[in-house]
C-alpha cells in the first residue's frame, strides 16, 4: 500500500501570472481602469473611519466644525484629502462606465479602450479642480 | 394545488445558491444610490456658502436623516460585497479569509451604528 504513495506525483500547479511576470507584464488601459478601481476601492474602505469621523465633527457642533477645519488646515492632511478625492473620483467615474457596460454599452473592444481613456479625461481634471479648493486656490 | 418548484425539472438551476448574483445586484443598486446622494448633498452644499448653520441645517430635517442613512447603509453593503471579492480572489486559506470577511462583516456593521448616532446627533 505504500508503494502506491511513493509513487504518486504532485499535481502541477498552473498560474496564470505570477509576481515578477506581474512587473513586466503589460496591462491595457481598460485592466489598468481595472485594478485602479479595486485598488481605490478598498482603500475608500479602509480610510472609511476617517471618512465617518469627518462627517461626525462637522455635524455634532459648531466647536467639532471649527475644529475639523483646523484639521485639515493641515498640508499633510490636505495631501491626504487629494489622494482620497483622487481614488474616489476614479472609483465614481470607472464605476459609471462599468454600469454601463452592464448594460451592454460600449463592449467592443474599440470604445471599451476609449471610455477608459474618458475614465482619466473626466476623473483626473476634476481630481485637480478639488485639489486647487483643498489648497484653498479658489 | 399543484405548486410549479422553480429549480427542479427541465428548468432547473444547474449551478451555485446564486449568492453572486444577489450580491452583484445590490453592488450596481447601491452604487445608483451612491451618486444620487452624493448629487443631492453635492448640489445643496455647492450653491451657496459653507458654514456650520448651512451644512447642518441640510441634515435637520427627518427625510435627510433616512435618505442619508440609507445612502450610508448602502455605502456599508457596497463596501462589502468589494471586500469580499477581494478576499475570495487574494486569500486562499480558508482560515484566513472566514478571519477577514468576519473582521469586515463586524467592522461594517460598527460603521453602521456609528452612521446612526452622527446622523441622528444633529
Amino acid at each position: 500500500m505504500s508503494s502506491f504513495t511513493a509513487e504518486k506525483q504532485p499535481r502541477p500547479k498552473f498560474r496564470n501570472i505570477n509576481f515578477p511576470l506581474l512587473l513586466t507584464y503589460r496591462l491595457p488601459l481598460p485592466g489598468v481602469v481595472s485594478i485602479m478601481h479595486r485598488i481605490s476601492g478598498a482603500a475608500l474602505f479602509l480610510l472609511l473611519p476617517l471618512l465617518l469621523w469627518m462627517l461626525d465633527l462637522s455635524l455634532m457642533s459648531e466647536i467639532s466644525f471649527e475644529r475639523l477645519r483646523g484639521i485639515t488646515a493641515n498640508v499633510l492632511f490636505k495631501l491626504l484629502l487629494v489622494l482620497l478625492i483622487w481614488g474616489f473620483l476614479h472609483h465614481l467615474v470607472a464605476g459609471i462606465r462599468y454600469l454601463l457596460l452592464d448594460l451592454h454599452l460600449g463592449i467592443d473592444l474599440k470604445s471599451a479602450r476609449a471610455s477608459a481613456i474618458a475614465v482619466y479625461a473626466v476623473s483626473l481634471p476634476l481630481t485637480f479642480i478639488a485639489a486647487l479648493k483643498v489648497f484653498g486656490v479658489f | 394545488m399543484v405548486h410549479s418548484v422553480p429549480g427542479i425539472g427541465s428548468k432547473r438551476l444547474v449551478v451555485g445558491a446564486h449568492y453572486g448574483l444577489a450580491g452583484f445586484i445590490g453592488q450596481r443598486v447601491t452604487s445608483i444610490v451612491l451618486t444620487l446622494w452624493l448629487l443631492l448633498v453635492g448640489v445643496s452644499v455647492l450653491f451657496g456658502p459653507l458654514s456650520y448653520e448651512t451644512w447642518a441645517a441640510l441634515f435637520a430635517p427627518l427625510w435627510m436623516k433616512v435618505v442619508s442613512l440609507i445612502a450610508l447603509l448602502s455605502l456599508l453593503y457596497h463596501a462589502w460585497i468589494g471586500m469580499r471579492n477581494i478576499w475570495m480572489d487574494y486569500i486562499s486559506p480558508v482560515w484566513a479569509r472566514l478571519s477577514l470577511q468576519t473582521i469586515t462583516v463586524l467592522w461594517l456593521i460598527a460603521c453602521a451604528v456609528w452612521s446612526v448616532q452622527i446622523l441622528w446627533r444633529v
